[in-house]
């Protein structure tokens, strides 16, 4: 009963995510108030059937009822309650659903929080959400049905993935999806804007919040899914340049060119048409990023051939709305005029050259990541891109982004000086310089591509500090109270997440540049010193756990030519009852300065085991770096100028008003 | 220097920037490329010498010797028709199993032996690796990937 409730639930979305676009357009096209005024209660009503469908997707998989395909395929009655209810997005439809839900809760918040924007430009922001809804319900109840009966009902499930029964599982996927989704806003203030013609300053305010915010949920959820397989996978690496990855990775590489293109436009008026073209880009590749981990595409280019419509149906959506946005873009783009000129040295120019930086290492990204598909696509052979590739890319061309990020908010908008920038930065550049020549010494040996790295990192640290205080010192308050309260808070949010951005560079110099691994085989008894701490194998014990049977090394660590134990660590090795694989769980003690990581090979012969030992300094502080950019995202986007009434700071909008009809 | 000049030498040297960095791009793309090739087509002497590539298909019965007192592990990888020999010393990923699925990463030896510095742990979630699935329908032996399962259907 409730699964049929469900599907229902999601037909009945379905038919309001019509009225919704076709009320909001008509009556935003017409100006018919009484039209306009029934897009937000639409809305709300579509997100509140698609949150009932998902409950009762939900409500399946946590009572386990396995007379639904979708739960016996993807979940098991022994599973702990949270994991039955994480595998509901564990499948396909279920994660195609959690997306949906994900575009309807921005659509509410949308119909929520902008109450004090043109009421116009809003009906036609949920018009446009309310399409993409519409491609999406329809791709659920034509293709990827969640609710499918199994007749007769099986009696208990296959399992969910043992890779996947973390509570990684949790957290990451929505937090990822409610990133990916959030550009829709984006999306649909750009397209909106384009239809009504009017891309100013005040579109850019509007907009910049809802693309901040989702910017900041799609870093958070980034970095989840690296801290999961870090630990998961049980061989260290935090990032694989896999193309799932990398299917995450392109939306925010395009997101972060928006947000800085985006303070153009709100500052100075200019980057309008590339600013609207950047979020028809970013939330195209966040629909590109979806189906392709989604639709099994890049397991098998032709595993659409089992199922022809959901390749057709995915690729014919794609179409639609790629082309159809770049048709729009096309169309109104010329009336959208250029912005005020700028001098070569400026704010401006250095955030253009930010904005090509990222946009060509998005364009390399993307073509590792989808070349393989085309060749493989069209029967010309199977190859993969390694990641020496990307890397060899990806930072050489974030380098000089990294270096100019420094500069960046120094510069005068319009036109800069360079003599003056050197002056405001010179000590800032001899500081950085010297601590990191002198910085591996500390750390051990000296490397120009470590010494380089450390630069990078201390060069934009010593530049925010230079900046902030020569803020404070320029500042008109009396007393350091008021200096500090009489700074905006989107100015704090961006020296945070550009000191998160030199945090990251610190994590991934110091790791990829002092971490030791080692493979090994261990006898109980035996011991292993590496970086200055020393592992004792003490043997293994057999561990039952709620759905597996597990076993478990323990390991004595403790500090060199020292004999006291100051830290155990328990790796283990499960064995799955359901599916019976095996799964590997690394045991790791984090730290501010070091992360040390055990894990559990196979046995060999005897008592001995081939274990993984490993030393990976700074590495937590590459997830640190990720998250102060989300923090100073979530501070920027809490900035008061974007709550205030449009009449009391917006002339041209209440211009546009009396235009109306 | 007239306005339009400087505009001319900036788009010019903006424009040069760019293509330097495309031929870096796509000359990097090309070193980095890894070709697959199947158990048969080495045996046909159509894999490089020299070159990394990957090998993929089933971890044949029976084939598996860990050495004694080191991490080395050899096994042999069979397409259903031809077979080779694989060396890898290291850890072996959680999937790694008797008749299952398998692609590896590495260079062909002068003895014929395929050294993995890599054996990977990717596959669909039927557990069965693309590559090796391909090399299996190329030697005319598609398989029914529920077998490959290890566990049973409803």
């Amino acid at each position: 009963m409730i699964p049929e409730l469900g599907h229902f639930a999601l037909v009945v979305a379905l038919a309001l995510a019509v009225a919704q676009a076709a009320f909001s357009f008509i009556g935003a096209h017409t100006g018919r108030r009484a039209l306009m005024g029934t897009s937000r209660s639409i809305a709300t009503g579509q997100f509140l059937f698609v949150a009932a469908a998902f409950a009762a997707l939900a409500y399946s998989f946590v009572s386990s009822d396995f007379s639904v395909v979708n739960v016996v395929q993807h979940s098991n009655s022994k599973l702990p309650w949270y994991y039955r209810f994480a595998a509901t997005w564990g499948s396909h439809e279920g994660s195609m659903l959690l997306w949906t839900l994900m575009l309807g809760i921005w659509t509410f918040a949308v119909a929520v929080f902008s109450r004090h924007l043109p009421e116009r430009l809003v009906t036609r922001v949920i018009g446009v959400m309310g399409l993409v809804s519409v491609g999406f319900l329809l791709f659920i109840l034509l293709t990827s049905d969640p609710f499918e009966r199994l007749i007769p009902a099986a009696a208990e499930g296959q399992d969910l993935n043992p890779l996947l029964q973390d509570p990684g599982m949790v957290a990451h996927p929505p937090m990822l999806y409610t990133g990916y989704v959030g550009f829709s806003v984006a999306f649909a203030f750009a397209i909106a804007a384009l239809l009504e013609g009017r891309l100013d300053a005040a579109w850019a305010r509007w907009s910049r919040p809802w693309t901040t915010a989702a910017w900041c949920f799609l870093t958070v959820g980034i970095m989840m899914g690296s801290i999961w397989a870090y630990y998961e996978l049980g061989w260290g690496g935090w990032w694989f340049w896999d193309p799932v990855e990398n299917a995450s990775f392109m939306p925010w590489l395009a997101g972060t060119a928006l947000i800085h293109s985006l303070a153009v436009t709100e500052k100075r008026g200019t980057f309008r048409a590339w600013t609207v073209l950047l979020a028809i880009v970013a939330f195209s590749l966040s629909l590109v990023g979806t189906f392709l981990v989604r639709s099994g595409v890049l397991t098998s280019v032709h595993a659409f051939a089992t199922d022809p419509r959901r390749g057709i149906f995915i690729l014919l959506f794609l179409v639609i709305v790629i082309g159809g946005s770049l048709a729009v873009f096309a169309w109104r783009a010329p009336r959208v005029g250029l912005g005020a000129s700028f001098a070569p040295v400026s704010r401006e120019s250095l955030l253009l050259a930010n904005n090509v930086l990222l946009a060509v290492a998005l364009a390399a990204v993307m073509l590792g990541t989808l070349y393989p598909l085309f060749l493989d696509a069209l029967h010309l052979g199977k190859i993969s891109v390694g990641p020496p590739y990307f890397d060899a890319v990806f930072f050489p061309l974030m380098a000089p982004a990294v270096f100019l990020m420094a500069i960046g908010p120094v510069a005068s908008w319009k036109r800069a000086a360079l003599p003056d920038l050197w002056l405001r930065l010179r000590w800032a550049f001899g500081i950085a310089i010297v601590t990191a020549v002198l910085l591996p010494f500390v750390f051990g040996h000296w490397s120009p591509v470590i010494a380089f790295g450390l630069w990078l990192g201390l060069w934009v640290v010593a530049a925010g500090v230079a900046q902030v205080w020569q803020r404070f010192a320029g500042a008109p308050q009396r007393g350091f109270a008021a200096k500090v309260r009489a700074q905006s808070l989107s100015w704090y949010g961006m020296q945070i997440a550009h000191v998160g951005v030199a945090a990251f560079i610190f994590g991934v110099t110091i790791v990829k540049g002092y971490e030791t691994e080692r493979d090994l085989r261990m006898a109980p008894g035996q011991h292993t010193t590496i970086a200055g701490y020393d592992f004792e194998f003490k043997g293994t014990r057999d561990l039952p756990g709620p759905n597996y049977s597990a076993i478990e090394g323990e390991f004595d660590v403790r500090h060199e030519g020292s004999t006291q134990v100051f830290l155990q660590l328990h790796p283990q090795k499960r064995t799955y009852a359901a599916s019976g694989q095996t799964q590997t769980e690394a045991s790791i003690d984090p730290g501010l300065t070091r992360d040390l990581y055990v894990s559990l090979g196979e046995p060999v012969e005897g008592n001995a085991w081939g274990v993984r030992v490993y030393y990976k300094p700074f590495v937590d502080w590459i997830w640190g770096g990720c998250a102060l950019m989300a923090l100073g995202g979530f501070l920027a986007l809490s900035d008061r100028r974007y709550r205030l009434k449009r009449a009391a700071t917006e002339p041209a909008g209440a211009a546009a008003q009396a235009m109306r009809p | 220097m007239k306005p339009r000049t400087r505009r001319a030498l900036w788009i010019v040297g903006g424009l040069a920037a760019l293509g330097v960095a495309t031929a870096l791009v796509l000359n990097a793309f090309q070193s980095n490329l890894v070709f697959f090739f199947t158990p048969t087509q080495i045996a046909d002497n159509q894999a490089p010498h020299g070159r990394s590539f990957r090998v993929g298909g089933l971890v044949e019965a029976g084939s598996v010797v860990h050495d004694k007192d080191a991490l080395t592990v050899r096994f042999r990888v069979t397409d259903t028709s031809r077979t080779i020999p694989v060396v890898y010393t290291g850890i072996l990923p959680d999937l790694f199993k008797e008749g299952k699925g398998v692609v590896a990463q590495g260079k062909i030896g002068p003895d014929g032996v395929f050294h993995a510095s890599e054996v990977l742990a990717k596959h669909d979630e039927n557990y069965m690796p693309p590559e090796a699935a391909e090399a299996l329908r190329k030697a005319g032996h598609p398989i029914d990937k529920t077998a490959f399962a290890g566990q049973g259907k409803p």
